[in-house]
């Protein structure tokens, strides 16, 4: 089927199976490989993307149904070559390890600020209760999503 | 992981979904939110031939009130209904208990439609519109019809709704300031409940229901007619999976689940009556 999807800024019309998933879509088709596939059941949250500004997870939604919509994944987070503030406070903030599940986190952490620009830290580790890091390195992330709030 | 092959369409309208429907059979399934059916299809637990896309029917999303009841769409989102200042006020549990629906990117796509209909007992807000005594609308080809949440699930994901029907609206008695409790009892953050439960109070008139205490969401009527009669809260608690029948699974045995339920039916009742 065709579908037309605004990714990153720029539109897309391309001709996939109904059952194509979202990060199939983004990462197979448009080459977007910065969204990672982690557990691929709805668990980690490392595919997630933002669909119409808010969080989802890309393994979990059709890209049929983000057809005429608009998609940003983590390489349409930095403009001009500068990092989106969120990207610069895990960096500061030591806020990965192996870095598997941070393109997930900074996609979940920026859904949630906009949707509470100035959480609590337990508000921080509730909101991004949908995202897993084998790492652990939880408390850097917690605090990286913190200092992003702060800026 | 992929789901198996299906046509996809999609329903600018309820009326055009159900005619949707009806032309493609028993195979095809509507598709809202799809944070239920499709880690199904990708498991090859599901395998439709046809998903009508219902999540584009913009008008079935809306939270209103209606006098004594608050009316809300079947495709109204998770996030929607935990946010909403309607509901806040009218009926602060079924908000509240959105709230504790997976994890926020779940709760961006899921529907409250989606998760009546799916009628999983292990799912939050089938239990909670139970114990808040809703009716759900349905449209079909001839027509709606209301069904009373309680002649609603029949068995595991197993509800009253045709093949061809479409859940359109949820409709939830004000709470009139009773006093409520949701619990939810599970090991890690984001799961399913090993068993919740969902109650009210308000003077001698209860509702107390039960996430996944059995094979459909469970409405613990031994536990308000006890309250009715007069007995204290840990009394009745006793009494909270009479109506019960849990199954055995990785996180729980049977046992551990009654316990759980009288355990969590007593805290519920006590801060229901704060
Ligand atoms: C990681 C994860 C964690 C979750 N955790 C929880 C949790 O803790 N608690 C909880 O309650 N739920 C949980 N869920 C499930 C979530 O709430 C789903 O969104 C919900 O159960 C289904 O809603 P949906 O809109 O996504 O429905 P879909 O998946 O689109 O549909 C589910 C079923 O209902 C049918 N259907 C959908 N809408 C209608 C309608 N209007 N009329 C008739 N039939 C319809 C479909 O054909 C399908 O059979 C979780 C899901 C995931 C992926
Ligand atoms: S890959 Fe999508 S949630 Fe883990
Ligand atoms: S940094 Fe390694 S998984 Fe999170």
């Amino acid at each position: 089927m065709k579908i037309s999807v605004t990714v990153n800024g720029t539109a897309h019309e391309s001709d996939v199976e109904p059952r194509t998933l979202l990060v199939h879509y983004v990462r197979e088709v448009l080459g977007l490989t910065g969204t990672n596939i982690g557990c691929d059941t709805s668990s980690c949250g490392a595919c997630s993307v933002h669909l119409n500004g808010e969080a989802v997870k890309s393994c979990t939604v059709l890209a049929a149904q983000a057809d005429g919509q608009s998609v940003t994944t983590i390489e349409g987070m930095a403009t001009d070559g500068v990092m989106h503030p969120m990207q610069q406070a895990f960096m500061e903030n030591h806020g990965l390890q192996c870095g598997y599940c941070t393109p997930g986190m900074v996609m979940a952490a920026t859904s949630l600020l906009k949707e509470n620009p100035n959480p609590t830290e337990e508000e921080v580790r509730i909101g991004l209760e949908g995202n897993l890091c084998r790492c652990t390195g939880y408390h850097n992330i917690v605090k990286s999503v913190l200092a992003a709030a702060a800026k | 992981m992929i789901p198996a092959a299906f046509e996809y369409v999609r329903a600018g309208s309820a009326a055009e979904a159900i005619s949707l429907i009806g032309q493609h059979g028993d195979e095809a399934k509507f598709l809202a939110g799809g944070h239920s059916l499709l880690p199904l299809m990708k498991l090859r637990l599901a395998a439709p031939s046809v998903l009508v896309d219902i999540g584009r029917v913009s008008d079935l999303s809306y939270i209103r009130d209606a006098g004594d009841h608050i009316a809300i769409g079947a495709l109204t989102r998770h996030m929607d209904v935990e946010n909403s200042a309607v509901l806040k006020e009218h009926a602060p549990l079924l908000a509240h208990a959105a709230s504790h629906v997976g994890d926020p990117q779940v709760r961006h796509r899921g529907t409250i439609g989606g998760s009546i209909a799916h009628a999983d007992s292990a799912s939050d807000l089938p239990a909670t519109t139970l114990a808040l005594g809703a009716t759900y609308v349905a449209q079909g080809p001839n027509g709606t019809r209301e069904i009373a949440a309680t002649d609603f699930y029949h068995g595991f994901l197993q509800s009253a709704l045709a093949a061809d029907e479409m859940l359109t609206e949820i409709r939830v008695p004000k709470m009139q300031g009773a006093g409520w409790s949701f619990q939810k009892f599970n090991r890690r953050a984001q799961d399913w409940a090993i068993v919740g439960v969902a109650a009210w109070r308000r003077n001698g008139d209860s509702g107390v229901a039960l996430v996944n205490m059995g094979s459909t969401p469970i409405l613990a009527t031994s536990v308000a007619s006890a309250l009715a009669g007069g007995a204290s809260v840990s009394d009745a608690a006793q009494l909270a999976a009479a109506e019960a029948d849990p199954q055995n699974d990785l996180n729980a045995s049977q046992e551990y689940r009654v316990h759980l339920a009288k355990v969590l039916v007593r805290r519920a009742l006590e801060e229901a009556s704060k």
